[in-house]
């Protein structure tokens, strides 16, 4: 929601969505009404104020509205032609029906589920203003088997534990590990499986595609009370101390890696050229990357890093001699 | 001073839409209290709220009745929310919807929405599936104009890097609809320069997205399927190729994994394994990444082009 005070039209939408709230509901406590719509008691009864003292002037004064909040529950008895909310702006229809067609996608939820009726319901309502929607597509991955997403759905329906065979990608290693599942994130178009790795005794993320093999264990998963979940809008990575301080120069062919991966710092260089700053905990990765750029990119820093990378490329080498 | 603002646009729009005829303009300011005396300072406030009204998808109207001058009005059946009514569990995915968009772009939109709904008498809480957190966000400063004119149908210009391109290169297009495809967001339309459909990435404009017609002025060809446009974008489907490797045992889970035969090598600790790609250059890359590793016995293109990309690293 916005920050700061509202501006004259932001309330007025308040205004005019509050009253058949209200009425739809015909009584309503005014703190979970404060809450429904973010708003402090103390906001929302100088917004009832307001509208309480609407006036219409000709042909003879009137009050169109008529209220009243008496111990803390709000009544509203005439609301003239308020009384019904304003219809779906076409952002407004877009993006929920953006998001359920997206949720739709993901096995987890289900086919014919209450996600098909939404959506139907929702495109009713909105009418015209729904229809730019049909020209935005959020598509999921499904390169995840679908079977390891129900799984893992299975075992957070009933809390049970996980047994994963996980390929971790940076050290080119098939792991073994038993996990407590927490949530299952859909984030840039991926799966992933947050849990309580009992190997690591920490949070971890999984990408569902590279589960090898997943079973659900007949043990009650055990997540600890101190267990913090990611912060999904912050990014899923973040930095921590003990991370390496990588820099790459790019060629033109190898800016997608600024595209591709969570950066520090980007620079233009000249030619389309690129510098780019990467924080990561995995070394091993970033000397797999710069196999895979080639002449695309060079590594800067750190310079043991550099001369690592040269006797990987010296050592794959030498096998084709 | 904002107070009485609201006060008088809300005034205003009770007052019209309870009208039953258009309401002349002399009629609305003798009607709706907080308007200045003066008949040209009431005209330029009034104009300033008419806009700012239709800017919140209040349906304002202008007519006469009969002879009269010209007058306005808000019909209720354009202003009001049809009704809608949601069983408890489809309330909780409308809510999960609401929470895609969180910190994106249309974020604020998706509560809007869901504060008309609740209004309408949903109750849209949490009461979700435990756990389940799908997000998309809108890192790319371009998708906010290009949503508005693929959603007001108008064309645009923007700088543009294509892949491995060193400078940017002006387009213009019509867009015919956005596409988020493994979390990148792209756009899709008629390239008015080279008469032909175009897809692009969001992330590789450069600068500002400017509009270059009104409203309206695009049409989107009818069948257009802008999911698979980008579908077919992003994967340009050659023939799939088999290719030989020796892979060090205990090592390349990366391609064992998809591999269609792994058999033991001749020689002790290393297996040869055998796989499908259809993407040359990006086969090339993956393989090379797996370094000592990974030996490419078959075909000799896929041999030389890995060759060449550790020869790039010494380079």
């Amino acid at each position: 929601m916005t920050t700061g005070p509202a501006t004259a039209t932001e309330r007025l939408q308040r205004l005019l969505a509050l009253v058949p709230y209200v009425v739809s509901r015909n009584v309503v406590g005014m703190e979970d009404t404060a809450a429904a719509f973010g708003i402090t008691e103390r906001e929302l009864v100088d917004d009832l104020n307001l509208l309480w003292c609407v006036e219409l002037r000709s042909p003879d004064p009137y009050c169109p509205i008529d209220l009243s909040y008496e111990g803390g529950e709000i009544v509203v008895s005439e609301a003239e032609a308020i009384d019904r909310p304003l219809r779906l702006g076409v952002d407004e229809a877009c993006a929920l029906l953006i998001a359920l067609r997206m949720l739709a996608e993901l096995p987890t939820m289900g086919a014919g589920s209450a996600l098909s009726r939404t959506i139907a319901k929702l495109e009713q309502a909105a009418g015209a203003a729904a229809g730019p929607s049909a020209q935005v597509a959020v598509q999921v991955d499904h390169i995840a088997a679908e079977s390891t997403a129900a799984q893992v759905a299975d075992a957070l329906r009933r809390g049970r534990r996980l047994h994963l065979a996980y390929y971790v990608h940076g050290r080119d290693e098939a792991t073994e590990r038993d996990v407590d599942p927490m949530r299952l994130l859909v984030v840039e178009g991926r799966s992933y499986l947050e849990g309580w790795c009992r190997r690591a005794q920490d949070v971890r993320l999984f990408r569902l595609d590279r589960v090898l093999a997943i079973e659900v264990l007949d043990v009650a998963s055990d997540v600890p009370a101190s267990a913090e979940h990611v912060d999904v809008d912050r990014g899923l990575f973040r930095p921590s101390p003990q991370d390496v301080h990588v820099v790459f120069e790019l060629a033109a062919a190898g800016r997608w890696v600024a595209e591709y991966w969570p950066t520090e710092q980007v620079e233009e260089l000249p030619e389309g050229r690129l510098r780019v700053e990467l924080r990561t905990p995995d070394t091993q990765w970033v000397r797999r990357l710069a196999l895979r750029l080639g002449e695309d990119a060079k590594l800067v820093s750190p310079p043991e890093l550099a001369e690592q990378v040269i006797a990987d490329a010296t050592a794959a080498l030498s096998q084709y001699a | 001073m904002s107070r009485r603002k609201t006060e008088r646009l809300l005034s205003l729009v009770v007052c019209l839409l309870s009208a039953r005829r258009y309401l002349t303009a002399t009629q609305i300011r003798a009607a709706v209290p907080g308007y200045p005396d003066s008949f040209d300072a009431f005209k330029r406030m009034f104009e300033r709220d008419k806009d700012e009204l239709r800017e919140l998808g209040i349906p304002l109207e202008t007519g006469a009745s009969g002879e009269e001058e010209i007058g306005y009005r808000i019909s209720r059946q354009a202003y009001e929310l049809p009704d809608i009514r949601l069983e408890p569990d489809e309330a909780a995915v409308l809510g999960l919807a609401a929470r895609v968009w969180r910190r994106a772009e249309l974020a604020g939109a998706a509560e809007g929405a869901l504060l008309k709904l609740r209004a309408a008498g949903i109750d849209a809480e949490d009461l979700t599936q435990p756990g389940i957190e799908p997000r998309v966000q809108t890192p790319e400063p371009a998708f906010g104009p290009l949503w508005q004119a693929v959603r007001d149908r108008r064309p645009v210009t923007f700088g543009y890097r294509a892949a491995g391109r060193s400078a940017a290169q002006s387009r213009n297009l019509e867009p015919w609809g956005v596409v988020n495809r493994r979390g990148k967001w792209y756009v899709v339309g008629q390239d008015t320069d080279r008469q032909a459909e175009r897809v692009f990435r969001l992330s590789r404009i450069d600068g500002a997205v400017t509009f270059t017609g009104p409203p309206g002025s695009v049409t989107v060809p009818p069948g257009t399927d802008v999911r698979a446009a980008v579908r077919d974008w992003d994967s340009e489907a050659s023939a799939p190729r088999t290719c030989l490797l020796r892979v060090r045992s205990g090592a390349g889970y990366g391609l064992r994994r998809h591999a269609a035969a792994v058999e033991p090598d001749d020689e002790p600790g290393w297996d040869r394994v055998e796989l499908t790609y259809s993407d040359a250059s990006w086969w090339s890359e993956h393989v090379a990444s797996f370094g000592a590793d990974v030996v490419v016995l078959e075909p000799t293109d896929l041999r030389d082009a890995v060759i060449g990309r550790l020869k790039g690293v010494l380079a």
